[in-house]
Formats: C-alpha cells, structure tokens, sequence
C-alpha cells in the first residue's frame, strides 16, 4: 500500500493557516445555500484549537494514493438545533473512532460530505485533533440535506458502512443499507432520536474514487470566497458585488424578511420566508422555500430559481450568509444564485437533487441558461 | 400631552419639555461624575424655563448611554457567575468563550457547567442534577458573587430547567441576583447566554442608577411617571429597566434619530448626531432608524438585540486634538469639558476648542483660542471633515442624494457640503435632539403566548390583535401601531398543533387622551 507519507508532501499539502480558517468559515456559509449549519461555532472551537497549537493540513486531492482510505465527515440534522447543542470536536471523532474500529483500518485522511456551512469546518475540527490531513474536495459542492444527494450517490459508489454518534452514549453503525436512499431514511430515524443532530462518520471513500467522483478543490474555492468578502469589507467595497463576481453568480432579489414559517421535524429543518421588495425590486414578493436548504424561490407567482443551482441569501450590508436557521422578519437580504457544479446537472443528478427531489413539480431550469448533460 | 425628555450622555445631561410635538424647554447641562447631581439639575432647569407649562407633565422619559458606556469602557460592571445547563452538550464552547478577552477578566466570576437541558422538541436532553446546581450556588457564594445568570439549552422553548435551578440557587444564595436567559432572548444558545451575563454584570450598577433616576424626579417635585428608553425607541417603567439594564443600551443612537426626524420633518435621510465623545452616524427610514441586520456585538461581545445599524467615530466635542503629532481623537475629556477645554478655562485643545477658534460657534471665552495658529485649525477642521464625510458614504446605501440631518452638541463640526449628500439639515433644537427623542419614545406592546388547535395564520393574528391592545392600554395611538418582531416556533412535544408566537408591536403616543 503506498501510503500518503511516501509522497512529497510538500508539494500536495499545505499547513492552513488561522486566517485560512476564517476566510472557509465565511465562504462555506454563503456555498452553504442556508444550510450545513452556521459555522461561527466550529470557527470558535478551530480559534481554540490553533491557540493551543493544533493545526490542519489540507492536502491535494490528486497526490492521493488510489488505494487511500478517507472518512467523509458530517454533523447530521436539522441546523436549528446546532444554534442550542453547540459544536463539540470530542464528539466529532468519536464516529471516525467508530468506524477505524469496525474496519479494521486507521484513515489517511479525512474529508467533508458538503462543504456548505459549518459542515465545510467540520472535518477541519477533526483535522486538528487527529492530525489528519483534510482533502481539499467534498462531494456536494455546497450543501444539501439528503444522504444521496451526493456526487458518490449519484456515481452509485457504496452506501455502507455508516457510523454515528450522539452526545449521550447512544453510538449506531449502519453496516449494510441497500441504496442510498434506504442510508438516508435509517439514518434520519436515529438521527432525529438523538435530538435532531448526531456526528456520523459515512462510507469510507478510496483515494481513486475521491479523485474519480469527488467535488475537487472546494474547501480552497470557499476559502477564495470568504478571502473575497474580507477584502471587499476591509475596502468598503459592496460584498454582494464581491460574491456576484468571485462566485460567478447572479443577483436574484433584494428586499426585506416578512415572514419566516419553519419547523423542525422528521430530523430537518422545514419552512419558507417571504420578502418583501426593495430597490429595483419594489413591489414584487419573494418566496423561498428550504428543506434545511434554500430550495426554489418563487417571485411573486413565478419559479425563478431552484436547486441545483445554489440559492444564497446574504446579508444585503455585510454580504455574509443568513441560514435557514437564522432567518428573521425585518433582515434586508439579497438573494443571489451559484453555478452548481456539473455532476448534479446530468439527468441522474437532477434525479437526485432537482426541483423533483425536495417535492416541487417543476422542470428544472438554471438561471444560467441551457446546461449540458 | 406633555412630556420631559432627559439623555444622559457621557459628556452633556440634556432635556427638553415638549407639548405634543413642539419644544417648549431645552436646556444642556454637562454629566456630572455622580450623574444624579446632573440629572437634578437638568430638570431644575427646565422646570424653571418652562414655568407654568412644567406643572401638567406627565411622564419624565430618561435615556442613558449608562450601561453602553460600562461596557464599551469596561467600568462600573460588576462581576457574573454563569451556570449553564447543557451538559454533555455544548461542552467545549463555555460561556464567555467568545468575549473579548480585557471584558471577560472583568466580569467572569466563575463558570459552572451542569446537566439537563431540554431537546428541540421538549424531551429532556437529560435529567437536570439539582445537587450540580446546589454546589454551584455555594460556590458561587463563597466566591463573593451575587450576580448569576442561568442558561439553558433550549429554553426559550421551556424555561423549566432555568426555573427550577434559580429555585434551588435562591435556596443556597438567598442575595443572588438572577438573570435568567430565557427572558431576554430567542433562540441561540451562545448569543442568548451573553445577553444574559452583560445583564448580570449589569444589575448592581443598574439598581444604582435607577434609583439616582427616581430621586432626582422625586426632589424636582413633579408628579410624573417615571420611564427608561430602550433599544428600539420604546420606554419601559422604571422598576423594570432595574431588573433588565441590557435593554437600554442602544436607546441614545435612537433617540437623538427620531428626535431629529421630528425637528426637521424629514423622514428619511442620513444623520449625524455628534456628541462629546463620538460622532454616530445613522440611516433614517421612515421616521425610524435602520436596523442592524444580525449579529450585533457590544464591546465586542455577540447579541442578537435589535438596534440601530450605526457607525460610530471617536470625534466630538469633547475629542482631544494633539498637535505634535497633529492627530484628532480618539481620547475624549468626556464630562470634564467644563473644565478642561481652553474656552472654559482649561488648557487641553479639544474640537469644541477648534469650532470655537474657527467661528464656527460662540461657546464659552473666545479669547483664550485667539493664539491658535490658523493653518493647525484647518487642518484640524480638514481631518474632522474627512472623517465624517467618510463615515456617511459608507452607510449610505442609497445612490441618489439624500439630506443629512446634523444633530447634537457637536453638530457644528458636520461640513455643510458632503458628497453623496443633497443637503446639510440644521434645526432648531438639534443640539438636545436625543431628548426631543426621549420625550417621543414610542409605546411597545408584546404578546407571547402559546396557542394551540390554530392555523399558524390565526395564531400569529391572534398574538398581533393581543399584542395591539396591550400597547393602546399602555397608550399608544392604534392609528400609528406597527408590528417590529414576529417570531413563532411550533411546539412539537406538546399535543395538538400547539405554537408560541410572540409578536411586539410599537407605536406613537396618543396625545391628550393617555392613560
């Protein structure tokens, strides 16, 4: 087995610093499309960690090993419950634990299932207390709330094992499941049992099929981001503007919060806003629905934009990321669309993750025009 | 109706009288150290200015940057114990985590992590140990705090543990002053808890003040009711703002923006209110000021209170200006300007000094700022300048021109061409505009309530009707109620479709027909 220590290192991993934390932190939120959870408390608990002189090392996706073994880390649930059980990286090993237990094999690294919201930190909490290195990918380019709304699912790469871990000393392995889907429901069951959020651990992915299927360089693409809305904050430049152009986005809607319905149930985070134009968009009415995500928004009585094309709602003065979670009556926000990444827009991919998917009858349609399969 | 206004500032005590909406008294008088003898005399004052007309008043309305500035200037805070019911949840974020680390030293008496808390959906995370609670409480006691905030996970959903633990605290720490997190936030563990503890550190300073408050009306022999301000431009009875000081912190920034909306008769437009200390810049939408968005954060601790979005710079009238290097700010001689500016005698150079030398304004003896050399005063007056109108363009987020209203004792030192800016609004009165503000502090009405076997619709009309007639009975006029704050979180784990929906609403007071 060649193992990753046999390569140069140098060259495929870089020490991340303090300050490339902060910017993943602000641009996982915004590709987080309301969900993935807020990181500000994995940020604190990454601030913690590197004041007590942990690091994490992100390493290249394409130096690793075929045969590499990488874990694919997520917090599981809905995102509210993240704002009262705060983030514990104790807890966030134990399923990684877990599984190296009931494999019978230590991981190479370590990766996130999405890198939107604090589930694009997640994985760097695990980093640095393990030591190992975080693969510069993840498998949705964003987040979403379901278990085959992956780019592996939709490549039909394994669904098993799976392990979880709760709080309390509640710990499950899912060694067998027979879709993705099936994964999805077993796991949602326990997860919802367990408070509506749990640490899991998901199939153990090789380094060839990470290189094959994975989401490529996301966590430096949302590092890019965050450093863009720094800068624009420090020049007192407009960070919409600054999102529109280092996300290749599309301005959708401004306006102001009027109605936030939510609840938390089955395991995720349900509901819909409406805001109220403002600006050039004076007079319309916009709807956003999300199932932990931002998932179609409506204006007025149209469907304009749904997933899989990212749905950001930002914070129309400081351009950070309001969540699904967070979302307030009075909140000026813009509502900006990203370019999904292309895997989703395939047939199989819209499958899994159209419009369809999260129960609206509607042919999907970008915002960026005709797309290719 | 007539009212008096009174802001207590760091630097001036101002109050107006007003009858309706006219100004019929305004007197600035500087803060003093002990800020009742201020209060005392601002109100001596205006009583004797407004002659006849002071003796119908019906309310004395006081905001205060008291607490803001405890904290902002880390004084006057008391020391806080938190207990926190969450274990084994929320283990490695402990309260205070993500406080500035100067603040935290200040205030932190002591951290207890206990189990229990409660799931999203009611279950019990686990059971709360009232022994973990009981040893905490003495604990705390022996370390000579009495301030405690308790915080649990998900209580704004139950408060049952936060209740139960303050029963048990109560009996081990009778001196114990409690604040509990559930009173003063929504959902948001850490934000929530930090609200909480700000208030805790609060409550000595603020029994003090308060009380200050009560006698300085009491001595001016007006049979008025007494009232606080608060961050959103509403007031609160006395006794209560005792037990909840957080939420006056933001209420001068609000203040001085209605009341200079009122004085100018323009709704919307930019303001600057310079004071002694700072000059805040605000955006005026409607008559109210914008709000920030998310996350605010006082002296650099997280809150999700609702509170004016302002910008604030270290440049008023009190502001110290340096000539070797030349340099404007950020110190401020505060309160002490009656003794230390060179116009009153004393011999620091402060801006007020500048607007002085400059003509700008005709403030106490202009002969002692005759030998400044023209060339530092304009440069001075270039740098002051600069700022501000920087300060302006970047909250600005309208492309068109817009008026800004200049407003407090500093306002001399707003130019009067800004670029982006169509005009430079000056008034009547502006130097006291904050407590033009106080005087028309709105009336709040708030319902929350569970409410079951209802359409989501229903309740939240239900709670907007109740929360309604609750602001009319406190005497706001219907005709200009609005609803700020609709929040609703359906409640799973009780049976039927059961949902809490809070609803505050706001609105002026009805002139001549209060209760």
């Amino acid at each position: 087995m060649t193992t990753l220590a046999q390569r140069t290192p140098s060259q495929t991993t870089r020490t991340l610093t303090g300050e490339d934390i902060e910017a993943l932190a602000k641009g996982a939120w915004i590709l987080g499309t309301g969900g993935g959870g807020d990181p500000y408390h994995k940020l604190l608990n990454m601030r913690q960690l590197y004041a007590a002189g942990h690091t994490v090392s992100l390493i290249d996706p394409m130096a690793l090993a075929d045969d590499a073994l990488v874990a694919v880390l997520s917090n599981m649930g809905a995102p509210l419950v993240g704002q009262e059980r705060l983030a514990d990286p104790r807890f966030a090993i134990k399923p990684v634990r877990m599984m190296e237990e009931y494999i019978g094999r230590k991981f190479d690294a370590v990766m996130a299932l999405e890198i939107g919201g604090g589930n694009g930190v997640h994985p760097m909490q695990v980093g640095a207390l393990t030591g190992y290195p975080v693969v510069d990918a993840d498998t949705m380019g964003r987040a979403y709330p379901e278990a085959q709304m992956t780019s592996v699912a939709i490549a039909n790469l394994r669904c098993y094992p799976l392990t979880m871990a709760d709080i309390r000393d509640n710990e499950l392995i899912v060694p067998r499941a027979a879709s993705w889907r099936w994964m999805e429901r077993i796991s949602r069951k326990a997860c919802t049992e367990f408070g509506s959020i749990a640490a899991t651990c998901k199939a153990p992915r090789s380094g060839a099929e990470i290189k094959q299927h994975g989401i490529l360089y996301s966590v430096s693409k949302a590092i890019r981001l965050g450093e863009t809305i720094l800068q624009a904050k420090r020049d007192h430049a407009d960070p919409i503007d600054a999102v529109l152009q280092a996300g290749r986005g599309k301005k959708i809607f401004t306006g102001k919060v009027i109605d936030v319905e939510r609840r938390a149930a089955e395991g995720f985070l349900r509901g819909k806003s409406i805001i109220e134009g403002l600006d050039d968009d004076l007079g319309a009415e916009m709807i956003v629905h999300f199932q932990n995500e931002y998932s179609v928004a409506y204006r007025n009585a149209d469907p304009v934009v749904m997933t899989p094309d990212l749905i950001c709602v930002l914070d129309s003065v400081s351009g950070e990321g309001i969540g699904t979670d967070i979302l307030r009556f009075g909140q000026r926000v813009s509502v900006v669309a990203l370019p999904a990444p292309p895997v989703f827009l395939s047939e199989l991919g819209l499958a899994n993750v159209g419009p369809r998917a999260f129960g609206f009858d509607l042919d999907f349609k970008s915002v960026f025009g005709e797309h290719s399969s | 109706m007539r009212r008096i206004g009174i802001d207590v500032g760091g630097t001036n005590t101002d109050a107006v009288l007003i009858d309706g909406n006219k100004v019929v008294a305004a007197v600035k008088t500087f803060t003093t150290e002990d800020v009742t003898s201020g209060v005392r005399a601002a109100l001596k004052e205006i009583v004797t200015q407004a002659g006849d007309a002071a003796r119908i008043v019906e309310a004395v309305m006081i905001g205060t940057t008291h607490y803001t500035n405890a904290v902002v200037q880390r004084r006057n805070l008391g020391r806080a114990a938190a207990i926190r019911i969450s274990l084994p949840a929320s283990a490695s974020l402990l309260p205070f985590c993500d406080w500035p680390s100067d603040l935290a030293a200040e205030v932190n008496g002591g951290v207890h992590m206990v189990h229990g808390g409660h799931e999203y959906d009611g279950r019990p995370l686990v059971p709360m140990n009232g022994r973990e609670i009981a040893q905490a409480a003495r604990s705390i006691r022996q370390n000579g705090v009495d301030a405690i905030a308790i915080s649990a996970t998900f209580s704004p959903l139950t408060s049952e543990c936060e209740q139960q633990a303050a029963d048990i605290v109560r009996n081990e720490h009778p001196d114990a002053r409690i604040t509990l997190s559930s009173k003063l936030g929504r959902i948001g563990l850490l934000e929530r808890e930090n609200v909480a503890l700000m208030n805790a550190s609060l409550v000595g300073l603020a029994d003090e003040i308060t009380q200050s408050f009560v006698d300085a009306v009491a001595e001016s022999g007006l049979k008025a009711k007494l009232f606080i301000t608060q961050n959103d431009g509403t007031v609160v009875v006395a006794e209560e703002a005792r037990d909840y000081p957080v939420y006056s912190f933001a209420s001068g920034p609000t203040n001085s923006m209605r009341g200079a909306a009122l004085l100018a008769g323009i709704d919307d437009a930019m303001v600057c209110d310079v004071g002694g200390t700072t000059a805040d810049i605000g955006c005026l939408i409607q008559g109210f000021p914008r709000e920030a968005n998310n996350v605010v954060e006082v002296g650099g601790v997280r809150t999700l209170f609702r509170m004016p979005d302002l910008l604030s710079i270290a440049i008023g009238g009190g502001t110290i200006v340096q000539r070797e290097p030349h340099k404007v700010g950020p110190v401020s001689v505060g309160y002490r300007l009656a003794d230390e500016a060179m116009v009153f005698g004393g011999s620091t150079v402060t801006c007020t000094d500048i607007a002085v030398a400059a003509g700008l304004i005709d403030l106490g003896d202009r002969a002692r700022v005759a030998g400044l050399d023209r060339h530092f005063i304009d440069s001075t007056l270039t740098t002051i300048y600069g700022e501000i109108a920087d300060s302006v363009d970047r909250m600005k987020t309208d492309a068109e021109p817009v008026p800004l209203l200049a407003v407090g004792g500093g306002a001399m030192l707003i130019p009067d061409t800004i670029p982006g800016i169509s005009e430079v609004v000056h008034v009547e009165h502006e130097a006291v505009a904050n407590a033009v503000g106080a005087a028309i502090a709105q009336i709040s009405g708030e319902t929350d309530k569970i409410y079951r076997d209802m359409s989501r619709e229903d309740a939240i009309e239900a709670a907007k009707a109740g929360a309604i007639e609750s602001a009319v009975r406190s005497g706001a006029d219907r005709e200009t109620i609005k609803v700020i704050e609709v929040e609703d979180l359906p409640l799973s784990y009780l049976p039927g479709h059961a949902i809490r929906t809070r609803v505050r609403v706001v609105g002026e007071a009805s002139i001549g027909n209060a209760s």
